[in-house]
């Protein structure tokens, strides 16, 4: 890869241009949203951490949630000149890091995530091309905007491009 | 009182590491008479971090760790995350299972799993059974789950949970030693609101 890779930590959003690629690391049961312009080669990254911003009162943090995560990741690439009606998404995370039966609200945190992420780009009308969410281990992910792929690597398994 | 974490006052951040004194010294005793040896232990760290500076302190979010969750009932709600370092984890399994076994690379057998949820449940239980006499609430704590996973995946259950309330996690860093090797273990005790204003109540708070 020629150009540099911008890291995106825990909570956080940030955007990119090809030759550069985004990365998160450690994804586990937040959900990683890849957003594309492929016209401008822009792409942008956010590591979503709850679902919904109105169910929690500390929620200054933008991109620690799903609705106001994907708004603030749209606003930032549009400000770089990102065609925001041409979007489209590719998705990872939400796993189910521990099995046990009880206490489900919090283990099924990863699956309301993913739900949230998809219901918000369905507002928006941004299709999701590719994802790879739920199951039960961790991932890190990495964008290209040079070509639109999205590399999924997780521990013990194939790195696989999406 | 509201937990707030941003405002946490002196008085209460003292009472928290405390609260993780103690139930790393319970833990510690534990760990020793498990693997019948002699482990001494440093003074715990108490830190509240940052989700980004998290995984960090176990070496960056890609390293391997091994997580045991266990969720709490009783008077105390919430759940409680043990994890270790990849090689810690293996050097405890060895010392309780008395064999070679297997590698770094190799990854756990499923025996050593469920020796490794063994360490966890026992480690854990005794530092909740310190919590719950120093507060005199009742903690009941349930079966235990084993992830062995990219450290901030691991991370990302606790932070989730701590995300409702701010941007920052508790965690108490406790570092163990053995004749052998530092055995570094984390705990990170993730009590609901309702139960987090219950223990600092209990304590005259």
């Amino acid at each position: 890869m020629d150009g540099t890779m911008i890291k995106v930590g825990m909570a956080d959003a940030n955007i990119c241009h090809s030759p550069d690629a985004i990365t998160t690391l450690g994804l586990g049961s937040c959900v990683g949203v890849a957003l594309y312009d492929k016209t401008t080669k822009i792409a942008g990254l956010v590591h979503v951490m709850l679902p919904d911003s109105t169910k929690v009162r500390q929620n200054q943090n933008k991109a620690k949630f799903a609705d106001t995560g994907i708004d603030m990741l749209i606003d930032m690439m549009r400000k770089e000149g990102a065609n925001c009606s041409l979007l489209t998404a590719k998705i990872a995370g939400g796993a189910q890091m521990f099995a046990f039966g009880s206490n489900n609200d919090m283990l099924r945190v990863g699956q309301r995530n993913v739900e949230a992420v998809k219901a918000k780009l369905k507002e928006l009308g941004i299709r999701i091309l590719a994802e790879e969410t739920g199951e039960n281990y961790g991932r890190t992910v990495e964008f290209y905007p040079e070509t639109g792929d999205f590399l999924i690597k997780s521990v013990g398994r194939e790195q696989k491009t999406i | 009182m509201q937990m707030d974490e941003e405002n946490m006052d002196d008085m209460e951040f003292d009472i928290l590491t405390e609260i993780g004194n103690i139930g790393a010294g319970n833990a510690t005793t534990a760990l020793a008479k498990l693997i019948d040896g002699r482990v001494d232990m440093h003074v715990p760290k108490v830190e509240m971090l940052a989700f980004k500076d998290l995984a960090e302190i176990l070496g960056g979010a890609e390293e391997l760790v091994a997580g045991i969750l266990l969720s709490l009932e009783g008077d105390i709600e919430g759940s409680m995350l043990f994890v270790l370092e990849n090689r810690a984890a293996h050097h405890l399994v060895h010392k309780l299972m008395g064999s070679d076994g297997s590698t770094l690379e190799d990854g756990f057998t499923e025996m050593e799993q469920s020796a490794l949820v063994e360490i966890g449940n026992i480690i854990s239980g005794a530092y909740l059974t310190a919590i719950s006499q120093l507060t005199n609430l009742n903690i009941i704590q349930t079966v235990p789950s084993l992830a062995i996973d990219m450290a901030g995946a691991i991370l990302s259950v606790p932070a989730i949970e701590f995300g409702k309330l701010g941007d920052k996690a508790l965690l108490i860093e406790s570092q163990f030693e053995d004749d052998e090797i530092d055995v570094c273990g984390y705990f990170i005790l993730i009590p609901t609101l309702e139960s987090y204003t219950r223990i600092l109540k209990s304590l005259g708070m």
